[in-house]
């Protein structure tokens, strides 16, 4: 036995990677917790990779099949309803952890420099994420994610210069059919797919080159903070909140199996009460609620610009905070965090007392 | 005067080269990746549909059809008339409905509702819903749009 591990190691060279794990430290202080989200994100993703790939052996991308399929998944396979649903709802738990993940590293300036390529890379993880969401929603080919799909196609249609290309993308074409489906189906299992690994990759990497960010108030009195080996005390962690999060997810697919509603059809009106996933509540009221028409511009093209702008604002955020780059407290940022945050709350709370 | 060695050596000339073939190679491509990526012309939408064994609508009620490649829909207002607008919302696209109640076509994607004219009455669309002039034959609807030079229309049989 001795002698295989042996083996395995002189031509692996996987020795060198446990002795850098040893001797890698993490900082501990009364903020290690929001350290925590982003491995959970990890581990999340990999559920995503396995549940995907099984569902990926009966799944049929066309519209005839789609929801037969899914249909087929959950009616009479074993086990088929609770692994769609443990898909579903881990992608859910995604989008939550990665605003957690997004909003702590944010209030605790983690993106002071030399760390802006990591707040960036972040960004567009969260991005890349959204648009996971937004693809697989369609993906059962029901009556309530075809309309989410035309709104959400529609939003990135109204971008300006961009934007009736990106329509012509997403769409495969003017309006919504078989096309769209194939073409969020190769979106999501494929394209998507490369993307976020390779931008995790450079992600992580450079978190490893640069080390994990301590907040300011800490960073300024060494007294506060100690270090601990990420192998295997901080691993350790990982592990027990990984199991604790996995425990959550199997409960939730158990408990709360998705539903499947009903097929979708491109000749019939949008339902009442169509609403799109959570995530993208805030935005949807914000659609709702602009008037048709403001000054001379359309309320739609408006409330587009307003959400692309915010995106490009956290994208540039390390470029902004002039205070946090130079170690100063900076209460405008944070300030700004904290009013971000509520309108989402505020938003997402008012789409679901307007039901 | 010679110089005893070149301004330009082997090495940056080949650098310059790889770069220039590395250059060239994403260059052309670009061009036919966009072209596959986005779909081409599918040709104009039809200016007129005939809709044969189209059912009889009751007074206050409405039907989806299919003009072209987008949904229509046909009303027959409480007083009888028969009406023909574009099912989709020019908010953000949705199928709208007529609804019975209020004698109004609704989006219930972002609550928009249109009267009966496609005029907006409330909610965020942003313009009105296109009519489509409605002519009733001995067995057949032509629904065509207005302003459509007559007599040389594309048609489409639905």
């Amino acid at each position: 036995m001795i002698n295989l591990k042996n083996w395995f190691y002189e031509r692996t060279g996987i020795e060198a990677i446990l002795d850098f794990l040893r001797k890698k430290q993490v900082p501990d202080h009364k903020y290690t917790f929001w350290y925590y989200p982003g491995s959970i994100l990890l581990i999340l993703i990999g559920v995503q990779i396995i549940t995907g790939c099984l569902l990926l052996l009966y799944y049929k991308p066309t519209i005839e099949t789609a929801y037969e399929s899914v249909s087929f998944i959950t009616k009479y396979l074993p086990f088929g309803s609770f692994l769609r649903s443990l898909h579903a709802w881990s992608s859910d738990l995604i989008i939550a952890i990665a605003f957690i993940h997004m909003f702590s590293t944010f209030l605790l300036k983690s993106y002071r420099p030399p760390r802006e390529l990591i707040w960036i890379s972040g960004t567009f993880l969260m991005f890349i994420l959204l648009t996971f969401g937004f693809s697989g929603y369609l993906l059962p080919w029901n009556e309530l994610s075809l309309f989410a799909t035309s709104v959400g196609t529609q939003i990135a249609g109204s971008m300006p210069i961009i934007g009736k290309y990106l329509l012509l993308f997403l769409r495969g074409g003017e309006y919504i059919s078989g096309d769209t489906l194939t073409r969020f189906f190769a979106l999501h299992v494929i394209i998507l797919p490369l993307i976020l690994l390779a931008l995790a990759a450079v992600h992580v990497l450079l978190i490893q080159h640069h080390g994990m960010s301590v907040p300011p108030s800490v960073e300024s009195s060494p007294a506060k903070k100690k270090d601990i080996p990420f192998y295997p005390d901080f691993l350790l962690y990982d592990a027990v909140n990984g199991l604790f999060v996995f425990s959550g997810l199997v409960i939730l697919a158990l408990f709360l199996p998705k539903e499947l509603g009903i097929k979708a059809d491109l000749l019939a009106p949008a339902p009442a009460g169509i609403k799109p996933e959570w995530y993208f509540l805030f935005m949807f009221e914000t659609l709702k609620l602009i008037p048709s028409m403001v000054l001379s511009f359309e309320g739609k093209q408006l409330g587009v610009m307003i959400f692309a702008l915010g995106a490009v604002f956290l994208i540039c955020i390390p470029f902004l905070d002039r205070w946090s780059a130079k170690n100063k407290r900076s209460p405008l940022f944070t300030l700004i965090g904290f009013g971000i945050l509520i309108y989402i709350f505020v938003m997402t709370a008012i789409s679901y007392l307007g039901e | 005067m010679k110089l005893k060695e070149s301004l330009f050596t082997r090495r940056k000339f080949l650098n310059w080269s790889l770069t220039a073939s590395l250059a060239a190679l994403f260059g052309t491509a670009v061009g036919p990746v966009w072209r596959f990526v986005f779909p081409g012309e599918v040709g104009p939408e039809p200016t007129e549909v005939e809709l044969k064994d189209f059912p009889e609508l009751l007074p206050g009620t409405g039907k989806l059809f299919k003009f072209g490649r987008h949904p229509a829909i046909m009303i027959r207002t409480p007083d009888g008339k028969l009406k023909s607008f574009t099912a989709v919302c020019t908010h953000f696209e949705c199928t709208v409905q007529y609804k019975k109640d209020t004698n109004q076509i609704w989006c219930a994607c972002h609550n928009g509702f249109y009267d009966t004219n496609g005029k907006v009455v409330s909610g965020p669309p942003p313009r009105p819903l296109e009519e489509y002039d409605v002519a009733v034959e001995k067995d057949k609807i032509i629904v065509s749009r207005r302003g459509a030079p007559k007599g040389e229309k594309p048609k489409e049989k639905a």
